[in-house]
């Protein structure tokens, strides 16, 4: 079996992690939600296989590098770091309904790698400009960040349909935590976001000065990610010191999840120096 | 006098202004906003792409509003220095009152505010309050730095915390942004950046600039030793290696290879691999072949040079040299360009692509012409940078990354324990606080408290 095999199957092990925590939340029972845990441990077990499988294969072929160079890598990366965080979580905060707003992104993240036409699944040989020790550096620390604010985003999520409901109508909602636990939990893992994005584009910017000899040159990647990073320094700030709490926070903590989107795909559209990460 | 106050009062407001973080929130959000322009407007492009890409009004517009270079625009500069002054003003505002809490002999322990916690985590032990004293002492001198000891009417309190000192961990970031601006602008009056092409076996000592297309001249020289080219079996460029001399009075001193992420860096100068291309040997051999008879002749000739053709077949002009040429969508590699005047008729132009010698008879004129084979040369694209900021941008990098942590997962944490008798047993409260991670601190103060009923 091929790593692409391998991947495509485990994309179908984290759909059935995201049902089956979905399950545990809509139907109160703790035994889909210990199901998902484990399907979701199968499924981080089998993108580790997967990537690591990918990288021998890439020896194999006399190209060898750390899978993390294009578009397709970096997604099957993007799954692995979205359920590594989202189990950390887990365990830390024993609440299995986090799950069913956090692993659905893992999936969706790999049915698009393994699905899109427009994804090339092919080993490629490395481009002279991304030979560096330093793309295994940039590309960890970006998408562990960009796992924190995308785990951040779903569990804002249920603060926004945890705070509609004030007067605990909804049966759907009982069992999710408190607002306030839903709150400090949004901020706790925008934290862990924030400071790998700002390792991401730290060690981006020392990449670049030792390729293209200038630190900054405001590529919009480049300025993407700054954008993304001043929103959620808005964010911390606006909370820390003005004591901004509740909706306020999630919709900015939407407009940042947002700017993450756009900056991991919709900068492709535009020109600039980052375009390998494009197919 | 009055003066003085108004003067005073005025500052004051300036200050006051500064130290808002609500002028953080406006700012940063101004920054993330604007940002998006350059990144939908290509920036440094040539005024004619403008022109034609925007329109007259729109050109106009955006070139008043330095909209084509707007991350060196003076709004957007300005910007940058508001929040300069911004997080300054702030940082000094607020740092007098953390040194205080930080730099304190005595830290100040308030009881009633840990009996008023609502997360307190209470039980009972069976040992006397004496026998736990000594065990719930060095219980806590492990992890916690600092500690005191009170006796009570009917037992004893324990407090204890630990990370004071991690309060500073915000004024690190701000530091850090502070030192990165400054590494910016070192490198921004001080630098340059500029790119040179050096053909092979020749040396240049001056480069010229990006932004304003002037000439920097070096100390030192540069010579291309040798160039080389490799590719993957797909046909993907593998690795572009310039093996580049350095030239001190008439001497190389150092010679390295440079290529693609690993640069040279010399007396300040860092030399990175950029581009490449080929060029012709100074003379290159013509060959004029006529139609009707199949006579042959050969003509060498360089660059630029006309001259007549042999046997009175008019005159050639050798006009251009392209290493990649594009005829009608297809790539035919380096071609000549090349313009034959007839003794009658008019002059046309030729194009002499060095791999399809009979490309020229095509054109079905009573000459053809080709170009045989050489061994070409390659010239080096280099970009050519000096920053003398970099260091210092660099170390705020660190500071940053540092400085984020401890503000964000770092604490200064207190405890509270409280232990009193109630006949032969002892009654115990744990509270616990921090400046910040309240719902961490709760699940701290539970853990320490199952540790305390555990020894």
């Amino acid at each position: 079996m091929n790593s692409s095999n391998l991947l495509s199957i485990v994309t179908f092990v984290y759909g059935l992690a995201a049902l089956l925590y979905i399950a545990h939340w809509l139907f109160k029972r703790p035994l889909p939600g210990k199901l998902a845990t484990w399907t979701a441990i199968i499924g981080a077990l089998g993108n580790t296989a997967g990537i690591i499988l990918r990288w021998v294969e890439s020896y194999r072929l006399g190209v060898g590098h750390a899978p993390l160079s294009n578009m397709y890598e970096s997604l099957i990366f993007f799954s692995w770091t979205i359920i590594i965080v989202y189990l950390f979580i887990e365990r830390r905060y024993k609440n299995r309904i986090i799950g069913a707003f956090a692993t659905p992104f893992a999936f969706l993240a790999m049915a698009y790698a393994s699905l899109s036409p427009n994804i090339n699944d092919r080993i490629q040989p490395l481009i002279p400009a991304l030979k560096s020790n330093w793309l295994i550096a940039h590309v960890i620390t970006c998408f562990l960040g960009y796992a924190g604010f995308a785990v951040a985003f779903g569990i804002n999520f249920m603060y926004l349909l945890k705070a509609r409901d004030a007067e605990q109508k909804s049966r759907w909602l009982d069992h999710f935590p408190d607002t306030d636990v839903l709150d400090e939990l949004t901020y706790q893992v925008i934290m862990f976001g924030f400071l790998f994005l700002s390792i991401g584009i730290i060690t981006g910017a020392v990449w670049a000065n030792s390729a293209w000899g200038s630190y900054w040159s405001w590529d919009p990647k480049e300025t993407w990610s700054l954008i993304t990073w001043f929103i959620y320094a808005t964010l911390l700030h606006a909370r820390l010191m003005r004591g901004w709490h509740g909706k306020r926070i999630a919709y900015l903590s939407i407009l940042g999840f947002m700017a993450v989107l756009f900056t991991y795909f919709g900068v492709n559209l535009l020109p600039g120096l980052h375009s390998y990460a494009t197919n | 006098m009055r003066e003085k106050e108004i003067s005073a009062d005025s500052s004051n407001k300036l200050w006051n202004f500064f130290a808002s973080v609500r002028l953080t929130v406006i700012i940063l959000l101004s920054l993330a906003t604007t940002s998006v322009i350059g990144t939908i407007i290509p920036q440094n492009e040539s005024p004619a792409a403008y022109f034609r890409q925007y329109g007259e009004f729109f050109y106009r517009l955006f070139n008043a509003l330095d909209i084509f270079d707007m991350y060196h625009s003076w709004w957007f500069q300005f910007l940058l220095l508001l929040l300069t002054l911004n997080i300054v003003v702030c940082s000094i505002n607020r740092l007098s009152s953390t040194w205080k809490i930080v730099f304190t002999k005595n830290p100040p322990f308030n009881l009633s505010k840990f009996k008023n916690l609502p997360d307190k985590e209470e039980f009972t032990d069976n040992r006397s309050p004496e026998q736990l004293k000594k065990i719930y002492e060095s219980f806590f001198s492990k992890s916690f730095g600092h500690r005191r000891i009170e006796d009570t009417e009917k037992g004893f309190r324990i407090f204890a915390e630990k990370g004071r000192w991690t309060r500073l961990g915000v004024y690190f970031v701000h530091l850090s942004i502070i030192l990165m601006i400054i590494g910016g602008l070192l490198g921004s009056i001080f630098g340059f950046e500029g790119l040179v092409n050096i053909p092979e076996n020749e040396v240049v000592s001056s480069i010229m600039l990006r932004k304003t297309g002037e000439i920097q001249k070096l100390d030192f020289g540069i010579r291309l030793e040798s160039f080389n080219l490799s590719f993957y079996d797909s046909g993907a460029p593998k690795e572009y290696r310039s093996t580049l001399s350095i030239i001190e009075n008439g001497e190389a001193v150092l010679k390295q290879d440079v290529i693609v992420n690993d640069p040279l860096r010399y007396k300040g100068i860092n030399i990175f691999q950029s581009s490449y291309g080929t060029l012709p040997p100074p003379k290159i051999t013509l060959t004029f072949k006529n139609r009707e008879t199949g006579k042959e002749f050969e003509k060498n000739a360089g660059l630029g040079e006309e001259f007549d053709i042999p046997d009175g077949g008019g005159r050639f002009l050798l006009k251009d040299f392209k290493g990649s040429f594009n005829f009608m969508g297809h790539n035919m590699g380096m071609t000549f360009i090349g313009t034959l005047t007839p003794v009658s008729g008019d002059a046309v132009d030729v194009f002499l692509p060095v791999q399809f010698p009979n490309f020229d008879r095509m054109r079905k004129g009573a000459l053809s012409v080709s170009v045989a084979d050489f061994k070409h040369r390659y010239y080096t694209g280099l970009q050519v940078t000096k920053d003398p900021g970099v260091f210092i941008v660099y170390v705020g990098f660190l500071v940053m990354i540092i400085g984020c942590f401890i503000t964000f997962f770092m604490s200064h944490q207190r405890i509270c324990v409280e232990v009193t008798r109630s006949q032969d047993r002892s009654k115990v409260m744990v509270a616990g606080t921090a400046n910040k991670n309240k719902m961490g601190m709760h699940m701290k103060t539970r853990k320490i408290s199952q540790g305390l009923i555990g020894i």
